[in-house]
């Protein structure tokens, strides 16, 4: 579940980092993806486990036309920029919850059988969720992958400099537009890629965002905005708070041992564990 | 520019005069209790938007969280009257003095974080302080209190058979939230909370002024925001804590004042005169179906407004930033 938190919170970290914006709709990416899987399901009986690739590539270009239609323009704005993005990234969200109300109609649905559903796996006699163990492994390869992208590639070196000097490298001759939409279209596949794993285990609904946004956020302020690193360090942190406070309160309880620690986090270090900036 | 700046003052305290004796007359002539509704909701949230305003707009320190306060003037007011008989005016007093000592308390920690960090901290203790209301029995955990009808009285807040009181009490707040922004932007801490919000590091060595400047502006938004709950409270009769605590309810409250013009004297009231009646007209006429129109209509709207007014439809009045200062 912690590397499922690190997934959903690196995409929003990604956009974070790259450009200080702070997706308010993040959820609503989320939710998306998990419709998107679960209609691929039910008419085409694809299993998320294969949908969740296609799933990704068409959050891909839905982040990069959000960010080409909308975003562009909230970032323009040079007076209360924070609050512009804010709201403007907010009121998307609910024209999303809206939509997803008038088309998918508010009821809950999940996914009956995939091949992964319901099974388990005994690794060193521990019982596993088989789809929660999948879902880790997604989020391995998928971190490593966006690591090595990020570290490795041109189009990396790109996002990065865009982020630390977005005037120089229009000199330089690199769109900073392109560059951008590309950040968004890959911060929103990081979330479809998480969506798509997590149809399988979760009810999907209009609201289902929400619950998993504020999460999200935590989990990135814990790691450090601008770190995709810690990102991914904050999902495992969350998620083993989680468990921990499982156990201790009941479960209608167990984000506040979340919370708690993301404040303690913050108090002691107002920058998160591996916040630069 | 002195002169101006007292002229300018003069002259929104005669518009805020002028407005005010409008609104006292309303009520003769919108004889209608829906409409009458919509114009309470209205005044309510200007009240609440312009206390936000004070600490997320002049002050700078964006809060996503002000549902705490809210929820703490509604729950300290009900459970004082319905497990002690204390009247609703004693309770909103102590609501909102709880809810001053609460952001006071906050502050200490709270005023070292910057930017987002500081606005998720904001929206994360307003999320504990939800989640433990839904957990605390006592206080009726998530079914929340229904407040028992207690007759027609100013004595004790409730009036069954006319909103009107409701609709005084809610502008006398309205006036009350706004005179006071008015007095604190000509304030010591107004001058404060502009340093601190146009050069933090300038203000930082301005030491331990600024910082009780900040626990000032905290302090009187969220007193402000707990009387709101409280009269929140009385006027629907029933409480819980998704419905006075939300994350919505932060939102809210902020949006009045990002859309009319974040950190001005009146953004919020313009804000709140076009939002609530928007929302409140697409909810019952679109949103009946209950299939999220109502959501798709508000939410671009909100999406519009903010892109093509970055500073709030107040700098359509002002001529002095006309075009260019957005670009």
């Amino acid at each position: 579940m912690g590397l499922l938190y690190g997934l959903i919170a690196v995409g929003l970290a990604l956009i974070f980092g790259l450009m200080d914006v702070t997706n308010f709709a993040h959820g609503e990416f989320l939710m998306i993806a998990m419709y998107a899987s679960f209609f691929l399901f039910a008419f085409f009986a694809i299993d998320p486990l294969l949908s969740a690739p296609l799933v990704a590539a068409a959050m891909f270009v839905f982040g990069a036309v959000v960010y080409l239609l909308i975003v562009r323009f909230a970032m323009r704005a040079k007076a209360n920029a924070g609050m512009v993005q804010i709201f403007t990234t907010f009121g998307l969200a609910i024209v999303m919850r809206g939509l997803a109300q008038l088309f998918f109609t508010p009821d809950y649905r999940s996914i009956p059988q995939s091949w992964l559903g319901g099974k388990t796996v005994s690794i060193a006699g521990i019982f596993l969720p088989e789809p929660q163990l999948v879902g880790a492994l997604v989020s391995i390869l998928a971190f490593a992958g966006l690591y090595f992208f990020i570290h490795r590639t041109d189009f990396g070196r790109a996002l990065e400099a865009t982020r630390e000097d977005p005037g120089a490298v229009a000199l330089v001759g690199i769109d900073k537009n392109r560059v951008f939409a590309f950040g968004w279209g890959l911060g929103a596949a990081l979330v479809g890629l998480a969506g798509a794993i997590m149809a399988v285990f979760f009810y999907i609904y209009p609201d289902v965002g929400a619950s998993f946004a504020l999460i999200a956020y935590v989990t990135v302020a814990l790691g450090g905005f601008g770190s995709v690193f810690g990102a991914f360090a904050g999902g495992i942190i969350v998620g083993l708070v989680e468990a921990v406070t499982a156990l201790m309160l009941p479960p209608s309880l167990k984000s506040v041992g979340i919370y708690a620690v993301y404040l303690l986090v913050v108090f002691i270090r107002p920058r998160g564990l591996f916040g630069s900036m | 520019m002195d002169k101006n700046f007292a002229a300018r003052r003069r002259r929104d305290l005669i518009i805020a005069a002028v407005l005010t004796a409008l609104a006292a007359l309303a009520p003769l002539f919108v004889k209608n209790v829906y409409v009458q509704n919509i114009l309470v909701l209205t005044l309510m949230y200007a009240a609440l938007s312009q206390s936000w305003n004070i600490l997320s707009g002049y002050c700078g320190q964006i809060s996503l969280g002000h549902a705490l306060y809210f929820g703490i003037g509604a729950y300290t007011t009900e459970l004082l009257f319905t497990k002690f008989g204390v009247l609703p005016w004693f309770g909103m007093l102590a609501g909102g003095t709880i809810a001053a000592l609460i952001a006071m308390g906050l502050g200490y920690p709270f005023f070292r974080l910057r930017g987002h960090y500081f606005v998720i901290a904001t929206i994360v203790i307003a999320e504990i302080g939800l989640l433990l209301f839904q957990n605390w029995e006592w206080a009726g955990a998530a079914m929340g209190i229904t407040i028992p009808v207690r007759g027609d009285s100013w004595l004790k807040f409730q009036f069954m058979r006319s909103k009107l009181p409701y609709f005084y009490f809610a502008l006398a707040l309205c006036c009350l939230a706004w005179f006071v922004t008015w007095w604190l932007e000509d304030s010591k801490w107004g001058f404060w909370w502009r340093a601190v919000k146009d050069n933090p590091e300038a203000a930082e060595s301005l030491g331990v002024v600024v910082f009780n400047s900040k626990m000032g502006a905290a302090a009187v938004s969220a007193f402000l925001v707990a009387v709101g709950g409280a009269f929140y409270a009385q006027f629907l009769a029933y409480i819980d804590p998704e419905s006075v605590m939300g994350f919505q309810f932060s939102l809210l409250m902020a949006l009045p004042a990002v859309l009319g013009g974040i950190g001005t004297l009146w953004g919020p009231v313009l804000g709140a005169v076009i939002l609530i009646p928007m929302t409140e007209l697409t909810r019952s006429y679109i949103g009946g179906s209950g299939r999220g129109v109502d959501l798709i209509v508000y939410g671009a709207l909100i999406v519009a407004i903010s892109l093509a007014l970055p500073q709030g439809l107040v700098s359509l009045f002002s001529r002095s930033k006309a075009k260019g200062a957005t670009r």
